[in-house]
């Protein structure tokens, strides 16, 4: 029950699909299911808690990133753009027409998709560098419009207030509960993307990613795939805004600027481009990264710094530190954490008698 | 000449001179991408840290502007070579989308740790030319926009004397072309690779001079460099006159778009009108007005 493999035995392409590759992959979901509906909101401390549930919403955002750029090769500088038009949506449909959530967020979603296919349009024709610079400008052109059309933003400071989302009135207002509740939607994008990229789809945005003349001349419609590709991402982006919303119990744009867009692109590099579990790594390291270095901060700087400084050199350092992993990743291990995470499987797979 | 047309003209004036200002930066981006194929999302922050160090030298009551200056092109050389070695250089064969994301990091580092290394607060750069603006016909500009514009015009003529008839200049156009017959050639490609860099360091530092005492130094310095796409898209990414048409193209759009369309949507129509227009450029002609038409075969 609890053997792995000696060697890499499948004899049908079903088998070499399969979710499950071996029992023990079972037991290992069952094992953190456990964990994380169980054993974990029960043992932790709220303020714990609290940083899982940013990463849950983290990884719903960084696996629609990955499926763009790590699955379909299309770059994008705009994914924070695609999230504050799910945000917004979220929640002038929750404060103008008390929606409840199950509606909105599908709809922010949804929006999101729609907006997303818009500024991946120029994709048809481009690609590349010049996919990177529209995606650019898809970003500042929706950050622009959300910040000065008053109908979308909610008028002063840009912001909108919503309530915490609640389910045949029972309300998601404690850390605990938005636990559940963002969990609840990370479990899904993940079981949602894995069977994705495992589809016909997935093995099609890959292929369009290794070589999208070629993918086409196999018979894959590649502006088909690419469009859907960006309107995927965009919809994974929209419901990450609308859980951000909820879980912050307000849309404010100053979440979604370009910064952020950078954030998500550091998590899938140094998770791993293309991966499903690289994308949760990255979602995690990079969700810890600034609190780390502000628990740091706050013991060694006050040697160096003054107290007002700590705050600016927090956030600096914070940035440093992505854009020095970014280019750390990209030139010594591309594949990102997943890939050192299968070297270091691998090597105890066959321990101690590795040779 | 009517009141509507000395608005428009003074408008067209002042986007023309900004323009060219945003077209000194656009040329450290074309230097690179022209040489080496290689896209900097950095070329902001480059200026930003040439900014940064020229406003900290002239805060030491002792150090002249000039020395300042020497001392700031000699690092942003420097850095051009070290950049190119340390960064660039591992990646040279990686896909493009690669490079551009080391560029985003690169640019990430810059201006997270510009600020802790040398201060967030925004510093004055003021240069010695007095602040009586320049009357030409029935329009002013501030006298920084016109050295910026001069500078911009000396850089270009410089650099097309450089490529036309030095001998370097010659090299690094054979490198840009092809990089392998190049290297058959006798040509060190390498070499041309890190004096792109090193020329875009030289750029930044003229740019950061003149944008950073127009705008004040501080991290937001680096915001000027997201017009540099804009730019570049129009005129074509390799070509570097098309750098000065799409900057002054971009100027005059933005400026005109500011004084018309402001009163109605309630300003910010300066950082818009670029992207739009920009968008347009990408979906009818992507590869710019002089830019060079790339066939991909597989």
């Amino acid at each position: 029950m609890f053997h792995r493999e000696s060697g890499i035995f499948k004899t049908t392409y079903a088998g070499d699909m399969a979710l499950y590759p071996l029992p023990i992959a079972k037991w290992t979901v069952a094992v953190l299911v456990l964990v994380f509906v169980v054993i974990l909101p029960l043992t932790v401390h709220e303020y714990y808690l609290s940083i899982l549930n940013l990463i849950f919403i983290a990884i719903v955002g960084a696996l629609g990133l990955n499926i763009l750029v790590g699955y379909t090769g299309q770059i994008s500088i705009g994914h924070a753009a695609f999230m504050s038009v799910g945000a917004y949506t979220a929640a002038n449909l929750a404060v103008r027409m008390d929606l409840p959530f199950w509606i909105t967020l599908p709809a922010g979603g949804l929006m999101a998709a729609a907006i997303g296919v818009v500024v991946g349009m120029p994709s048809l024709r481009i690609k590349g560098l010049y996919l990177a610079i529209a995606t650019l400008a898809g970003q500042l052109i929706i950050e622009w419009t959300i910040n000065h059309v008053p109908a979308i933003s909610g008028g002063a400071q840009a912001s909108i207030e919503v309530d915490r989302p609640s389910l045949f009135g029972f309300s998601f207002d404690t850390q605990h509960r938005l636990y559940y509740f963002l969990l609840f939607f990370a479990a899904i994008a993940i079981v949602a993307t894995l069977n994705l990229v495992r589809s016909r789809i997935g093995r099609a945005f890959v292929a369009v990613r290794d070589q999208d003349i070629a993918a086409e001349i196999i018979g894959i419609d590649i502006y088909r795939y690419k469009l859907l590709a960006f309107a995927i991402s965009s919809f994974y982006a929209g419901v990450c805004g609308v859980l951000y919303t909820y879980y912050f119990g307000i849309a404010n744009y100053e979440q979604f600027q370009l910064i952020v867009s950078i954030d998500y692109l550091a998590m899938i590099i140094i998770g791993g481009l293309g991966s499903v579990l690289g994308s949760i790594f990255g979602a995690i390291f990079v969700t810890l990264l600034p609190i780390v270095i502000r628990i740091l901060m706050e013991d060694v700087g006050a040697l160096f710094f003054t107290q007002a400084e700590i705050a600016n050199v927090i956030s600096g350092l914070r940035l440093g530190v992505f854009g020095g992993l970014i280019i750390f990743f990209l030139i010594v291990e591309p594949e990102g954490l997943n890939r050192l995470w299968r070297n270091i499987r691998s090597y105890f797979r066959v321990w101690p008698f590795s040779y | 000449m009517s009141e509507d047309m000395e608005f428009t003209f003074a408008l067209i004036l002042n986007g023309a001179s900004i323009g060219l200002m945003y077209s000194l930066i656009a040329l450290g981006f074309v230097l690179v991408y022209k040489a080496t194929d290689a896209i900097n999302f950095a070329q902001g922050e480059f200026v930003m840290l040439a900014g940064l160090i020229v406003a900290m030298l002239i805060s030491f009551e002792s150090v002249p502007l000039a020395i300042a200056v020497v001392v700031v092109l000699a690092v942003m050389i420097g850095f051009g070579f070290g950049l190119e070695r340390v960064v660039l250089r591992p990646l040279l064969g990686r896909p493009v989308v690669a490079v551009i994301m080391a560029t985003i990091g690169l640019a990430a580092v810059l201006r997270g740790l510009g600020p802790v290394i040398f201060g967030s607060e925004t510093r004055a750069l003021s240069l010695p030319i007095g602040d009586e603006p320049v009357v030409i016909g029935p329009a002013s500009l501030p006298p920084i926009q016109v050295l910026g514009a001069v500078v911009a015009i000396v850089f270009f003529l410089a650099f097309s004397w450089f490529f036309k008839k030095s001998r370097m200049g010659v090299a690094m156009r054979a490198v840009a072309d092809n990089q392998q017959v190049a290297q058959a050639m006798g040509i060190n490609v390498e070499r041309y690779f890190a004096l792109a860099w090193a020329m875009a360091g030289i750029v930044s530092a003229m740019g950061g001079i003149v944008w950073g005492s127009m705008l004040g130094v501080d991290v937001h310095l680096a915001l000027v460099g997201l017009k540099v796409f804009p730019v570049v898209i129009l005129g074509g990414l390799d070509s570097i006159g098309g750098a000065l048409v799409g900057g002054l193209i971009v100027g005059i759009v933005e400026s005109l778009a500011a004084g018309y369309l402001d009163p109605y949507v309630g300003g910010g129509t300066k950082d818009f009108a670029p992207y739009v227009l920009m968008i347009l450029v990408l979906m009818i002609r992507p590869y710019g007005i002089f830019g060079k038409r790339k066939i991909e075969r597989v």
